[in-house]
């Protein structure tokens, strides 16, 4: 399936069949819930994100068939069909956003999603105590998420 | 011109506190207030006691932006008020700069013939921002840099890892508002 394509898809199904919520609702419930989990675990971050990735297994689990469900495309030939696929349709149908793919290892194994802009971290500045910086990852729900999702088809 | 800026909660904790200089009509952005560097606790105590005005102030019509509220005429300082719907005090303090002269003001003569002298000074020909503190033109100046700051406010206490009634050390704000007092000041 060609890029172009897979990217009009994702338009079509955000227009038409996703039912839409406050932006301002959504990232002010995230950051809640981060930064409450960052308050039950003392500020200790790795916990933190372990949470977060766990958080978003069990979301994604569930998500995948919502997914297919509302996007009804079938299996992906190869792996950089799937990295188009989360990029241009998943991402774009749950959270509007369609991060960059790129990255990709010489073996096509491995690619970077980059986000220009996060629905999640607006208006979020992480707490200056000279570590959550370099080790809180602030929206590590959306890696639990992919884990969970792409692990029920078998990825 | 120099100023003091500071926030206050509801609860009148500081929250924030910023002195910077004009950056008008050739001004370097550098406060220098006629108190001497030990002494610059002087702000926080004028600006702190104007509250019981603000406090009168504040229900006198229903604006968020109440101008000028207060001056403490032995220091030459203006304050302005700008209240937030959450109860958030913004006051900014305003003085002019030191006169070369001192003969007016040993003479003791009020606050009104201070801003005449301070107008008809070298520094006149700056802006009328530096020379009046009370003119339209400063209050609508002011009110052009609180609704900045009030804008960056919000913003900042949206973020999740903000509590309410917390002191804001956030860098990103402080360089906002260093902005907004650079772009309108």
């Amino acid at each position: 399936m060609s890029s172009t394509k897979t990217s009009r898809i994702g338009e079509e199904i955000w227009k038409t069949r996703v039912d839409k919520v406050n932006a301002e609702l959504v990232t002010l419930t995230y950051g809640t819930i981060v930064a409450q989990l960052c308050q039950d675990y003392d500020s200790n971050y790795q916990d933190v994100n372990k949470q977060l990735d766990k958080m978003g297994y069990n979301i994604g689990m569930r998500l995948i068939e919502e997914f297919l469900a509302k996007s009804g495309v079938g299996r992906c030939a190869n792996f950089r069909e799937t990295a188009d696929m989360i990029a241009k349709v998943g991402f774009k149908i749950f959270l509007n956003v369609t991060p960059t793919v790129t990255n990709w290892t010489s073996d096509n194994t491995q690619f970077s999603l980059i986000f220009e802009d996060n629905p999640l971290a607006d208006f979020v500045e992480l707490p200056d105590d000279g570590r959550a910086q370099d080790e809180l990852w602030f929206s590590n729900i959306l890696c639990g998420v992919l884990r969970g999702s792409l692990e029920m088809v078998s990825y | 011109m120099s100023y003091y800026f500071t926030i206050l909660s509801p609860t009148d904790t500081p929250l924030f506190n910023i002195a910077f200089g004009t950056s008008k009509g050739g001004g370097d952005g550098i406060a220098r207030f006629r108190f001497p560097e030990t002494a610059q606790y002087m702000n926080q105590f004028i600006i702190h006691s104007s509250l019981d005005i603000l406090e009168e102030a504040q229900w006198t019509n229903g604006g968020m932006y109440l101008k000028h509220i207060d001056t403490y005429p032995p220091a030459a300082a203006y304050i302005t008020a700008f209240l937030t719907p959450s109860g958030a005090r913004f006051l900014l303090l305003h003085q002019p700069p030191h006169l070369p002269s001192s003969t007016s003001i040993s003479s003791g003569l009020g606050s009104s013939s201070l801003l005449g002298t301070a107008g008809s000074t070298t520094r006149a020909s700056s802006s009328s921002i530096a020379a009046n503190p009370t003119s339209p033109q400063t209050e609508e100046a002011v009110r052009q840099f609180m609704n900045e700051v009030y804008e960056s406010y919000v913003k900042t206490a949206m973020s999740p890892f903000y509590k309410q009634g917390m002191e804001i050390k956030s860098p990103v704000f402080r360089t906002r508002v260093t902005a907004a007092g650079k772009k309108w000041l």
